[in-house]
């Protein structure tokens, strides 16, 4: 088989082309891989902000999540009564329940006195909130009133509290203008609506907000026994537990969450037309390498058709020429991509990564470039007329 | 003589250029004969028409009026892919060299040797080298066409053009982009090799100083073609 291909093989016609005009090769590998790179840059800014969005949401140690229904996004949750958490109880599946407090609460910076937004959250220290097991011990540090555990990922803007907190310091700020004082650190990473976080006690939470409304919570973790299908308990409690609740997998509150910066902002739309520019602009470079290469052999394409070619076969070099500048223009855009990914999770703390989806829908998105480009090219290879060599 | 032994069989054959008030007609009734193995030259003022009736019987454009037979096989409605199909078996050789710049000589020439059905890569290759050799050139396989003198190239091109082992080969002016001394040595090559490969040959020519190399001779004036006894 191979041997068969072997032996039918031709001369490289269309390697031969490209490699022989080395400033147009380069011109067009180098539109490539900008488009290649711009795809790259705009699709994982995209992806890493979305992934963002959802930082602390899959943290939680939670199988099914209860929230309000009238609850929009992390920056605008509305309560719902606990009691739903308790009846969920009832469910023979259900292993464990945590009731969390969640709101935006003002922080003030306690080197700048600035206030800033940041994402509160309040629980029983007892339960289990995150699955990390390192968070237990320090939930103790919050039994006592007006102790917070702070994000030591959050932005740089609410103050130098991990650093000073480090060194040994008592760091006291205050939140909704009550004094609270850090008890420890936590490792969360900011995520798109909240530029940081922190922990507290359900007691200390109410006595930031005091006009919480008794027995109102905007967030309920269940977790199931090991073997449950998630899925359908959760179902099942929706049919059981009135409408002011929904019953979601935790990765279904993800896809909430996401949902909302997806359909309710413009980020997605945005960061998609950068990519489509990219891949515009790329098709228009490799459209006019391709046709001027095209036009530039004119007189030889009508040469091999003179000497008995079909025009089939010729269409097909200039195919190959498209598929050989995806594939050469592919890879740098895709060492630059992997590097500059580097750069920006350094410099940005977004979780801006390099995945095989991407990979492959850049890679995808090239070869249709070229291929569309070299379509519209072999519309001028038409014209070649081999009664007009003579 | 048996009508199966031509290779080029033409008859009444006219050609008009344009539509309309400016259709202008360049081949009146041609008719024209060329035996298996025969080397006929074709000669006569610029713009009478001469190309015009190599193309046609190259099969590279519709026969407007007139049989034109080439290998049997009427032209006038032949459908393109017949036409291509056709090509394949006549060679051609241009007045530019027209070979195709980002290949090397022996690329160029296996060009040719690429069409042959049924024969290997290497096969094809060997044939490309062995040509390249029966035109002087063993030398310069692996130089592109812009490092080789105007005679070279037109070596190369007569090599590509019997490459494909046609039985007819076209030739427009071979020698009009060649000094005289290396115009001779091209034309001589070429009917040499036609010969071996018992190919006949109609060759398009200014030059007076090739007539000698042919069978058989025609003039053409203002579309008509007048037979010349040599
Ligand atoms: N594609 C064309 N369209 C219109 N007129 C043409 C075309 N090709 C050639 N002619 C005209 O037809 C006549 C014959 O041309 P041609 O066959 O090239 O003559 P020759 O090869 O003998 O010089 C010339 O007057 C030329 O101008
Ligand atoms: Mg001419």
């Amino acid at each position: 088989m191979i041997r068969a291909l072997w032996q039918r093989r031709r001369i490289p016609l269309a390697s031969l082309m490209l490699i022989r005009q080395p400033v147009r090769l380069a011109v067009a590998l180098a539109g490539i891989s900008f488009a290649g790179i711009l795809m790259f840059m705009q699709l994982g800014f995209r992806d890493g902000l979305f992934d963002a969005s959802v930082t602390v949401h899959r943290l939680f140690d939670a199988d099914i999540v209860l929230i309000s229904p009238r609850s929009t996004s992390s920056v605008s949750m509305a309560g719902f009564p606990s009691r739903r958490l308790i009846q969920a109880m009832a469910a023979p599946e259900v292993e464990g329940i945590t009731p969390v407090h969640w709101n935006l609460l003002l922080w003030r910076n306690p080197e700048t006195l600035g206030t800033r937004s940041i994402l509160a959250l309040g629980f029983e220290p007892g339960h289990p909130l995150f699955t990390d097991p390192t968070l237990a011990a320090k939930a103790k540090l919050l039994t006592q009133k007006g102790r917070v555990l702070f994000d030591e990922k959050s932005r740089a803007e609410f103050g130098p509290v991990a650093k000073w907190f480090r060194e040994g310091r008592t760091v006291e700020s205050e939140i909704a203008g009550k004094r609270v004082r850090v008890a420890g650190l936590i490792g969360l990473g900011a995520s798109f609506g909240a530029d940081g976080n922190l922990l507290t006690s359900s007691e200390t939470f109410l006595d930031l907000i005091p006009n919480t409304p008794s027995g109102s919570i905007e967030v309920g973790l269940v977790r199931l026994k090991p073997g449950s299908d998630a899925d359908q308990v959760a179902q099942h409690l929706q049919s059981q537990l009135p409408d002011d609740v929904t019953v979601l997998t935790k990765q279904g509150f993800i896809d909430f969450e996401q949902n909302y910066w997806r359909t309710s902002t413009s980020i997605g739309f945005i960061f998609t037309l950068g990519a489509a520019m990219g891949f515009v602009v790329g098709c228009v470079i490799v459209y006019q390498v391709l046709y001027s290469d095209v036009s530039d052999h004119l007189p030889e394409y009508a040469t091999l058709m003179a000497m008995g070619y079909k025009l089939n076969s010729l269409l097909g070099v200039v195919v190959r020429e498209g598929l050989l500048l995806a594939l050469f223009g592919y890879l740098p855009a895709y060492a630059a991509g992997q590097g500059l990914y580097l750069l920006v999770r350094n410099a940005t703390q977004l979780p801006v990564a390099m995945n095989t989806v991407r990979a492959v829908s850049v890679f995808s998105m090239i070869l249709i470039m070229c291929m569309l480009s070299a379509g519209l090219a072999m519309r001028r290879l038409v014209d070649a007329d081999p009664a007009e060599i003579f | 003589m048996g009508k199966s032994s031509l290779t080029v069989d033409i008859h009444a054959l006219s050609h008009w250029y344009g539509k309309g008030s400016t259709r202008r007609q360049v081949l009146q009734g041609v008719d024209l004969q060329i035996s298996a193995g025969e080397v006929v030259l074709l000669t006569g003022p610029s713009g009478c028409g001469k190309t015009t009736l190599l193309t046609l019987i190259g099969a590279l454009r519709k026969v407007q009026e007139g049989d034109v037979d080439v290998f049997g096989q009427q032209l006038r409605g032949a459908a393109r892919g017949q036409r291509q199909r056709l090509r394949r078996r006549i060679g051609m050789i241009f007045q530019g060299h027209n070979l195709l710049r980002c290949l090397t000589a022996e690329q160029n020439v296996q060009m040719g040797a690429d069409l042959l059905p049924n024969l290997g890569y290497r096969a094809r290759r060997d044939q490309a080298r062995e040509w390249l050799r029966s035109v002087g050139l063993e030398d310069e396989l692996g130089k592109l066409p812009h490092d080789l003198s105007g005679g070279q190239k037109q070596r190369v091109a007569i090599a590509r053009a019997l490459a494909a082992k046609p039985k007819l080969l076209l030739a427009d002016e071979p020698t009009a982009a060649l000094d005289s001394g290396t115009g001779r040595e091209v034309v001589e090559l070429l009917k040499r090799l036609a010969r071996e490969q018992s190919c006949s040959v109609l060759m398009v020519t200014h030059d007076p100083r090739i007539l000698d190399v042919a069978d058989r001779l025609v003039r053409m004036e203002d579309g008509r073609l007048y037979q010349t006894i040599s």
